[in-house]
């Protein structure tokens, strides 16, 4: 139970995605290798709240995380340059970042999150590139934590949240405490550009390096892909003259 | 700073700062680029955005508002820019380079206070007088003339084609104090905009970076006091000149963007477009101008980088800051060009960009100093090193 008015801590969690999709030959995966990335647009979102929190004086510091191999610190980077206040790189590579997934992810927030004493966790809501939509709500799980998902709208009272989400019938506004996870969706607000002096100040602040063993946490993946494949090449479609014709078309292949 | 050259990867801040840049003209100057040509409209919300990313005044320290970075970032950002939207590139550069440049050199305390605090943001632009209707490359025959009458100096004459004009709040004049002297006898000054005394004359019309305003200031029994004199009495020649080996540097970054958008525009239409039964990409003659046009953009990026790179060691670097601003102009003009061809009839018309960057891409080879000066600076520097 927190008495102080203050959230301390944040974690937020930018995720890079590829930019370019390319399937791998033998078809086991995508290319990984030599692909640009950037940080997630969802995961954007999230960081630029987290700071807006914090510049509100509502929390006083925003610890980015991010998981995979060394390009991993370009992307936290890229949230310190947005005003998060350090970094924690969780080394990941090679063929445990092929099988790095929304679980394992979860895992190793959710002891990061304990670790560091954490009040509020902010994701992107999904991957651009997986579009697994999963970390947040297994973060959650794995931690007895509220959570806030799809949010557009965030407020801070005390040690409660107000979330506004984004679900199918329109909005729904719940009310967590904290600690809680929230995950971000589009129209929560519009991420700044890093500005200068702040890509300046970026290059002092720390990184920490960490292992997910340090963390107690089992990389082993409990999927296994069987195949990865380029979804069909569009066909060209076929004109008919009468509505008879359309239909007839339609039974033909099966579509009605 | 030299390792630099030989490690091939920028430092990661410059790298951090690329990207930023880079997804700001993707994003935002891109969409807009074509409909702020037709329109001719000044980028004033783009102008205002970069201002609050610390673009708009990149080498100011930050204790006056600046992003207190070196010419190399300085370089990185105007490509970035200008490959996004050459207008708004030129805008950046000018207040940087022509109007913060020889201030933040030359100034007091109290005129960079005055004269460059206000202009980091982006809610200011200021500009640069130097040129006249009678004389452009030959800046020593200044004809505008400042006379001293008590406490004020009064300037009058004309300047022409001045960036920045319709839009700024402010101006670096170069004026003549002393006749007798010739080109040692010319001075700067500070003069406010609107000021009375100051008129602009109509807009030109011009053929590219046409959402940038040029056009003639009017100098008649302008009014400033004394204190608005920038550097010594008769510096003016020097600061001008100094002021413009530096700004070359980041007119070459402007064309290196403009060249690398033909470029890209040209290699994405080499994928898409087909005939002959393949992408045109197959074809060795488009190939050729490809090659051609990467070996002529990379080659004037690293002479502009390499140029920065000096400047920011405070080694000399004016014979490599001229080089690298006519290697890049002259690569803008060709890569636009070719860009133009690849496209064929496309590149012809407005639904491509091809045919603005071959317009924007014009000016760089005249503006800042021409091709000639350009060969002339560095002759001059060349055969100073062969003397023995």
């Amino acid at each position: 139970m927190h008495s102080n008015r203050y959230c301390n801590r944040i974690i937020v969690l930018p995720f890079s995605v590829l930019l370019e999709i390319r399937v791998k030959p033998d078809n086991s995966g995508v290319v990984t290798d030599g692909v640009k990335h950037s940080m997630n647009p969802f995961c954007e979102i999230a960081v630029e709240e987290a700071v807006k929190l914090k510049e509100k004086k509502l929390i006083k510091e925003v610890v980015a995380v991010s998981c995979g191999p060394q390009q991993s610190q370009e992307t936290i980077r890229t949230a310190l340059a947005m005003g998060a206040d350090r970094g924690i790189h969780v080394e990941v590579a090679g063929k445990d970042y092929e099988t790095l997934g929304p679980l394992q992810v979860s895992k190793i927030m959710a002891a990061l999150a304990k670790k560091e004493d954490a009040q509020l966790i902010i994701l992107g809501k999904q991957a651009i590139d997986d579009d697994c939509n999963q970390t947040g709500q297994m973060t959650a799980a794995l931690l007895d934590w509220p959570q806030g998902t799809f949010a557009s709208e965030v407020s801070l009272d005390g040690d409660k949240v107000k979330v506004v989400r984004e679900i199918d019938g329109g909005l729904e506004t719940i009310k967590i405490s904290t600690p809680a996870v929230l995950t971000a969706d589009l129209r929560l607000n519009t991420p700044r550009y890093a500005t200068l002096p702040n890509i300046m100040k970026a290059k002092k602040k720390k990184i920490a390096n960490v292992k997910p063993a340090d963390l107690g946490v089992d990389l082993t993946s409990r999927l296994e892909v069987l195949k990865v494949e380029e979804p069909p090449q569009r066909q060209a479609g076929v004109k008919v003259e009468t509505v008879e014709d359309l239909v007839g078309k339609l039974k033909e292949t099966g579509r009605i | 700073e030299t390792c630099l050259l030989f490690s091939h990867k920028l430092p990661e801040t410059h790298q951090l700062l690329r990207q930023t840049c880079r997804d700001y003209a993707d994003r935002e100057l891109m969409p807009i680029a074509a409909k702020l040509d037709k329109e001719h409209v000044f980028p004033a919300k783009q102008i205002h955005e970069l201002g609050a990313m610390g673009v708009m005044a990149m080498e100011v320290p930050e204790e006056l508002g600046g992003a207190g970075m070196d010419y190399l970032a300085y370089s990185l950002a105007m490509e970035e820019i200008s490959r996004g939207c050459a207008s708004t590139g030129v805008v950046v550069s000018v207040n940087n380079s022509l109007y913060i440049g020889p201030i933040l050199k030359f100034g007091t305390v109290e005129q960079k206070k005055q004269w460059i605090a206000p202009f980091t943001t982006g809610e200011k632009v200021g500009c640069f007088a130097l040129s006249e209707p009678g004389n452009g490359s030959d800046a020593g025959a200044a004809s505008t003339l400042a006379r001293q009458e008590g406490d004020q100096w009064v300037l009058n004459g004309t300047k022409a084609w001045i960036t920045n004009s319709w839009d700024a709040s402010a101006t670096v004049v170069f004026a003549t104090t002393d006749k007798k002297l010739k080109h040692k006898g010319i001075s700067a000054f500070l003069v406010p905009m609107p000021h009375p005394g100051l008129s602009l004359g109509k807009k030109e019309d011009k053929l590219g970076i046409r959402a940038s305003s040029t056009a003639n200031i009017i100098l008649e029994d302008c009014r400033i006091p004394l204190e608005n004199m920038l550097g010594p009495r008769g510096a003016g020649f020097r600061i001008a000149m100094q002021t413009l080996d530096s700004g070359r540097i980041g007119i070459a970054a402007q064309a290196l963007g403009i060249a690398q958008a033909a470029l890209d525009c040209a290699a994405d239409y080499a994928h898409k477009r087909t005939a002959f039964g393949a992408p045109i990409g197959k074809l060795q003659a488009i190939q050729f101008k490809l090659a051609d046009m990467a070996v002529a953009v990379e080659s004037a990026r690293l002479l502009t980088w390499k140029a920065a790179i000096l400047k920011d060691s405070n080694k000399p670097f004016i014979k490599e800051a001229a080089m690298a601003k006519l290697a890049a102009s002259e690569a803008a003009t060709f890569c636009s060009h070719q860009a133009i061809q690849v496209l064929g009839g496309m590149g012809y018309v407005t639904d491509m960009p091809a045919e603005r960057h071959y317009r924007d891409a014009r000016i760089t080879e005249i503006y800042e100093g021409t091709s000639e000066i350009q060969r002339l600076v560095i002759a001059g520097q060349l055969l100073k090193e062969y003397q023995s």
